[in-house]
């Protein structure tokens, strides 16, 4: 995802001399072909994130089109009054964008890990969350992001993500993507759970159970609407991220089930309320967590 | 301005800015007024004799921007917008008011003029690095000038943009601090000493001047001096709740708000 980010914002930038890149001392090995090409528009500010923040605000409020670069705890939570006010209430131009979602940045702990970032940012007014599950949709997202004029958050994954959409599939803020069809069962996936969650529903369908796959990158604005066909249509409904099962794509579901009245089979999967103290990679984080097996799925007999 | 209305005289003009914010204050019941009346000669003489920015081109990409960062002074600065004609002047009746057009602090929706929203202490000076980046790489030529209170330096994030903005340069990023020596729960330098504050501010690579700030001679002469590529700030000496006798130097005004007996004394005062 972060190759596909950078690759889509220097094509960005060679069309619009308005894209202007800063980083918080973050993005070696990644950089280096932006600052070569666009020298002018690109910036480290230094080990300072409040002041990153500032100012991207005051580089948009002069018509840059600005994205912000680090690791997601940095650029959200380190600064997060700056990005509610100079971005938020001030409706600037400014695109966040994060690196490691989840337990990506396994054995660095838990002050690299991400796991309430989708819960903060979306309770942000005017702030849109785009959570993208491969390489296809953060390079579509990045581009909505751009032609979008207002503050927007993106949380990447990590480097070599497959592919689970096919190149060419267009990807809108707002919408989710159906990639699979079932009709026993929707497995709802956001973030870099995708790869997982395609997995499963192949796996699912060997044993005899016909589950559709649906990718939410778009956190905020959401597509209650496809979850609302779900609710009417009595399928049950898993929701899969790497994220506390506070306040992120579970939480906004059960939110959509209890605004629409009616019931539904419905199993939420996340991170419990915890922090991490186990040391390990992503992969062992993610067993240690119980995100990589496949649920039970007596919910649904 | 030869040829044209004689402009008033800033004195004057600070006069009229000082009675227009004590009846606000007196309406709305609202605090602050210890802190807008140290900074109303900073921002008169910033608005009449140095800013270039014209209400009815408020569009003007070149024009100079202010950002009041120590925004709970936001009544100075909406009856000095009032008196060079950005909104109308029965605005400020509303300042604080339920459905009023002047919040408490800062939001650049509310009226013509306000450059960005602020309240929260230690955001300008970043946003105004950016905004002098901006500026800088797009060869406009529009200036940038945060005022910051003496406490909002005790923020970290004002000094991460000291450090930002002397390291690219930023010439066209001026700093006004209101050193008004009281903060809200007691005297600056008691709470979180700031001096030697001009040779902290040499130390982060500004150019630094330190003035009497309700001198208008003085501040003319800070403003206008020469620039040494680099940016600057001006230390401006002022007196929380200056202009009236019972509210210099109080920290109870920078709460408190005047009742009519106070009002009375006051304008008597002022006028």
């Amino acid at each position: 995802m972060r190759t596909a980010f950078i690759d889509t914002l220097r094509e960005l930038a060679r069309k619009d001399d308005r894209v202007f890149l800063l980083t918080a001392d973050m993005g070696y090995s990644v950089f280096e072909t932006f600052m070569d090409e666009f020298p002018d528009r690109f910036l480290n500010t230094g080990i300072a994130e409040q002041n990153t923040i500032g100012i991207a605000a005051g580089l948009a409020s002069r018509g840059k089109i600005v994205f912000v670069y680090s690791i997601i705890p940095f650029v959200t939570m380190r600064c997060f009054e700056q990005v509610r006010l100079d971005l938020a209430y001030n409706f600037m131009n400014v695109k966040l964008v994060g690196v490691g979602a989840g337990l990506t940045y396994g054995p660095l702990g838990s002050s690299h890990h991400a796991l309430e970032d989708i819960a903060i940012m979306r309770s942000l007014p005017d702030m849109t969350v785009l959570c993208p599950g491969d390489p296809i949709e953060t390079k579509e997202l990045v581009k909505r992001s751009f032609e979008y004029d207002g503050p927007v958050y993106i949380r990447l994954g990590k480097n070599g993500e497959p592919k689970i959409h096919s190149d060419g599939t267009r990807i809108e803020i707002g919408k989710s993507i159906t990639v699979l069809e079932g009709s026993d069962l929707a497995l709802i996936t956001t973030s870099n759970m995708l790869e997982t969650g395609k997995r499963w529903v192949d796996e699912w369908k060997q044993d005899g159970i016909n589950a559709s796959l649906i990718s939410m990158p778009s956190i905020k604005p959401f597509d209650s609407f496809t979850v609302e066909n779900l609710i009417d249509d009595e399928i049950p409904i898993i929701t899969l991220e790497e994220h506390s099962v506070i306040g992120g794509l579970g939480s906004i579901v059960s939110e959509v089930i209890a605004k629409k009245g009616k019931s539904v089979k419905f199993q939420q999967i996340g991170i419990n309320d915890e922090f991490s103290h186990i040391i390990g990679g992503h992969d062992f984080q993610r067993k240690k967590f119980s995100l990589d097996a496949k649920p039970s799925l007596k919910f649904i007999e | 301005m030869e040829g044209k209305l004689q402009q008033p005289m800033l004195e004057d003009i600070c006069k009229s800015i000082r009675i227009d914010v004590l009846k606000m204050m007196h309406k709305s019941f609202s605090s602050h007024i210890g802190g807008c009346y140290s900074v109303i000669e900073i921002l008169v003489t910033l608005y009449f004799k140095i800013l270039n920015v014209d209400p009815k081109n408020l569009n003007d990409n070149e024009r100079d921007i202010l950002l009041l960062s120590k925004a709970h002074s936001s009544a100075a600065l909406y009856a000095i917008l009032a008196e060079k004609q950005f909104f109308p002047k029965e605005y400020l009746d509303t300042y604080y008011q339920d459905d009023g057009k002047l919040p408490g602090h800062l939001n650049k929706k509310t009226a013509p003029g306000i450059e960005f929203s602020f309240g929260s202490l230690g955001h300008g000076l970043s946003v105004g690095c950016g905004m002098a980046l901006g500026n800088k790489r797009m060869n406009n030529t529009g200036r940038i000038f945060v005022v910051l209170g003496d406490g909002e330096c005790n923020e970290g994030s004002v000094w991460e943009a000291a450090m930002f903005a002397s390291h690219h340069k930023l010439s066209n990023l001026t700093a006004i601090i209101d050193y008004n020596k009281i903060q809200s729960f007691g005297s600056t330098n008691e709470v979180i000493n700031q001096e030697p504050i001009s040779d902290k501010w040499k130390s982060f690579g500004w150019q630094v001047f330190e003035i009497d700030g309700h001198n208008h001679n003085e501040l003319l002469d800070a403003f206008n001096s020469p620039n040494e590529n680099l940016p600057k700030v001006i230390i401006a000496h002022t007196v929380k709740g200056k202009g009236v006798s019972f509210m210099e130097n109080s920290l109870d005004w920078h709460y408190k708000s005047p009742d009519d007996e106070q009002l009375n004394l006051a304008l008597k005062e002022l006028e």
